[in-house]
């Protein structure tokens, strides 16, 4: 079972890497939003750098949703998906491993950018790393969470802007605790409570998620 | 070799083999059918009554409340409202399990009945909870907790709603939008915590429409009149929409003039 | 856990009672029955639309089916059971290949997945087998159709598996390689395993026939 799992990831980081636009692409977007938002806020730094948390998680949130509408879609359309229901291996497992793949390709490089794009908007180094880390923890569960829609929707009309709909409200408290725990890190408060809250939804999705994840993949191809 | 789907009825239907439990037998969509038409125009009349007591009590009986005036009587239709769109959701969730543990067609058709019902419950929540900020604070939102967790809530009915109509395939709608209620239902407690949290970390939580005032036990028979109407109706409306849904897919065992008992 | 065959027995048997299934109000198939023992080939024919695909579905467990059941071995069996799963080999319609990754690429991942040698080696005599080239690293986007189903069907000898549920195979393959592969199919049952296969093609070494009316 862990080879299996090693043998998705690895194939599914392959994939990803001949298919490197739409992974940049979706990185690309979540640059392009955080930059927005001064633009339409004013530069004033005192500002920015107390909305700074919120609008980052924001943007990581809505660039999560972007990559998350390509998960399973070309598995499904070759007919690979249907290879994977076949496999002896438990379902669930697999859904684990491609959401961690996913993760890998979308997830971490965002926490990646952060601190840099923390500079935009005034957030000292301290506050930066820890939205960073705010957003390790965090991101893995839009992606576990996200993997849930993903299958959901696969094939059905409007699938993307569908995708959102179903799953933007089941994020807002990673989204809350997230972007709470950097917000408390500015305002040079504990983020322990927000982490550990961060933590138990990690616990919890990771899970739940790959289960939901597997029923919903099996309806889908039925 | 097609058979009409409606002559195939998804249970035994003979009570007899049922033993004691002669309910099971109504769980076939084609005996339920009649049924719930029997049974919708009681609800409706047990609403409308509750509904025409629990207002009086509230408007007329109950007393007026020191600080806010008159305007807190919009609290008789703003609690219900909110207590039903929570308590449907749940239903709505049961139902699903009930469909995708034990397959069967008619649990999924009554949550897909009752998610509108529930959507509308929310959304008359949020008006209502509007209407009460206005004249109290001056604005017509306010960032509550509960405020906050109904407009969550109305996006996860909207989006049980948006899945349906988007897969076309009634029995692959059914199941998908079974997993996703279960999955809301899972999170709903999370969102409840989480936005509670949001709300008293960032507020002195002095600005909460939940500060009712000192229940006199008139208000409290008025709220809950109120929501007994609610509930009544909501049970009313729902047997209409199954009823419906029910036809639609052919399953009534009604022949329709227009698709001749062959079904979606 | 070996997934490659563990070799039949005179218990291996596929066993159909009573499957049907409909969809969209329409009655696809019904009271198919069948037994399946090793060696043997099952061909499912049937008009376009008359539920062969469907009927593989529900042998692989892609679909519950409404009514029936399955056994395997003599034991019945769940939808996507892992007992049953473990034994088989599926080439549906699309061919479940990789089209950014080069034919070996492909088929090294699904030896991985499958639990069997992804040795170069074996992967390279698959892809001979059926007239592939196995040092190519161009990626299937770049193959015809033909070459693309070949490459599909290599996963067959790469896997082992016993039962083989195989959705019009040679259709997009040109005679000679289909004829290449039929004989692969024949040498498989030979050797004790067993298929089910939907096709229009006249074989010869199948054992019995399922007509579908859909």
């Amino acid at each position: 079972m862990a080879q299996a799992f090693l043998a998705i990831v690895r194939h599914d980081l392959a994939l990803a890497w001949r298919r490197r636009g739409s992974v940049l692409s979706s990185l690309l977007f979540f640059i392009i939003a955080c930059s927005l938002f001064p633009l339409a806020l004013g530069p004033e730094p005192q500002q920015l750098r107390a909305l700074a948390p919120g609008i980052l998680w924001v943007a990581a949130l809505l660039a999560s949703m972007l990559s998350l509408s390509r998960l399973f879609v070309q598995e499904h359309a070759d007919g690979s998906l249907e290879q994977l229901l076949l496999s002896p291996h438990p379902l669930a497992v697999i859904a684990l491993a491609k959401t961690c793949a996913h993760w890998l390709t979308s997830g971490l490089p965002l926490l990646l950018l952060t601190p840099l794009l923390a500079q935009q908007y005034s957030l000292p180094a301290g506050p930066a790393l820890l939205l960073s880390l705010s957003l390790l923890i965090g991101t893995p569960v839009l992606s576990l969470i996200g993997a849930v829609g993903a299958a959901l929707t696969l094939g059905v009309r409007g699938g993307a802007v569908l995708l959102c709909i179903l799953v933007l409200p089941l994020c807002t408290p990673v989204l809350i605790f997230g972007a709470g725990a950097a917000a408390a890190a500015d305002a040079g408060m504990s983020v322990l409570p927000q982490l550990s809250l961060l933590g138990a939804c990690l616990a919890l999705a990771l899970f739940l998620c790959p289960l939901a994840t597997a029923a919903s993949l099996r309806i889908a191809m039925e | 070799m097609s058979r009409p789907f409606a002559q195939q009825p998804t249970f035994d239907t003979s009570p007899a083999r049922h033993g004691g439990s002669r309910w099971l037998a109504y769980a076939s969509p084609v005996r339920f059918y009649p049924l719930a038409g029997r049974m919708a125009p009681w609800f409706f009349a047990a609403a409308a009554l509750a509904a025409i007591a629990g207002l009086w009590v509230g408007f007329f009986v109950a007393p007026t409340d020191a600080q806010q005036g008159e305007v807190y009587r919009i609290i008789f239709i703003h609690v219900p409202a909110a207590w039903m769109s929570m308590f449907i959701y749940l239903v709505m969730a049961m139902y699903c399990a009930m469909a995708l543990v034990l397959r069967t067609r008619l649990s999924s058709m009554m949550a897909s009945a009752l998610a509108p019902t529930g959507a509308l419950f929310t959304a008359i929540a949020l008006i209502s909870g509007a209407l009460w900020g206005e004249p109290t604070w001056g604005t017509w939102w306010v960032w509550d907790a509960r405020l906050t967790s109904e407009l969550l809530l109305l996006f996860l009915y909207l989006g049980f709603i948006a899945l349906e109509s988007a897969i076309d395939e009634p029995r692959r709608a059914e199941r998908a939008c079974a997993v996703l209620a279960l999955v809301g239902t899972v999170n709903l407690p999370v969102i409840y915590f989480s936005v509670q949290w949001w709300n008293t970390l960032h507020q002195g939580a002095s600005v909460s429409l939940t500060a009712a005032p000192s229940m006199a036990r008139t208000m409290l028979v008025g709220m809950l009149l109120m929501t007994l109407a609610c509930w009544m109706y909501a049970i009313a409306v729902a047997l209409v929409r199954v009823r419906c849904l029910l036809r639609e897919r052919g399953l009534a065992g009604v022949v329709d003039r227009q698709t001749n008992g062959e079904g979606a | 856990m070996r997934l490659a065959s563990d070799g039949p027995s005179a218990d291996t048997v596929l066993r159909a009672r009573g499957l049907s299934f409909s969809r969209g109000g329409r009655r696809v198939f019904e009271g198919i029955d069948f037994d399946l023992k090793p060696g043997e080939l099952l061909q499912v024919l049937g008009a376009n639309g008359s539920g062969k695909t469907s009927l593989l579905r529900v042998l692989g467990g892609l679909l519950p089916p409404d009514e029936g059941e399955l056994s395997w071995g003599g034991q019945a069996l769940r939808p996507a059971d892992p007992n049953l799963l473990q034994s088989v080999a599926y080439v549906g319609h699309a061919n479940g290949i990789d089209a950014d990754l080069s034919p070996a690429e492909n088929l090294r991942f699904a030896a991985r997945m499958g639990g069997v040698d992804d040795s170069p080696a074996r992967v390279a005599d698959a892809l001979r087998s059926m007239g592939l080239d196995p040092d190519s690293q161009a990626p299937v986007r770049t193959l015809s159709q033909g070459q693309r189903r070949r490459v599909a069907l290599a996963r067959l000898s790469l896997l082992r598996r016993l039962l083989w549920l195989l959705d019009e195979p040679v259709s997009s393959l040109d005679a000679a390689s289909g004829e290449r592969f039929l004989a692969q199919l024949g040498e498989h049952l030979r050797a004790g395993g067993m298929a089910v296969v939907a096709t229009h093609e006249a074989l010869p070494e199948a054992a019995q026939t399922l007509r579908l009316q859909g």
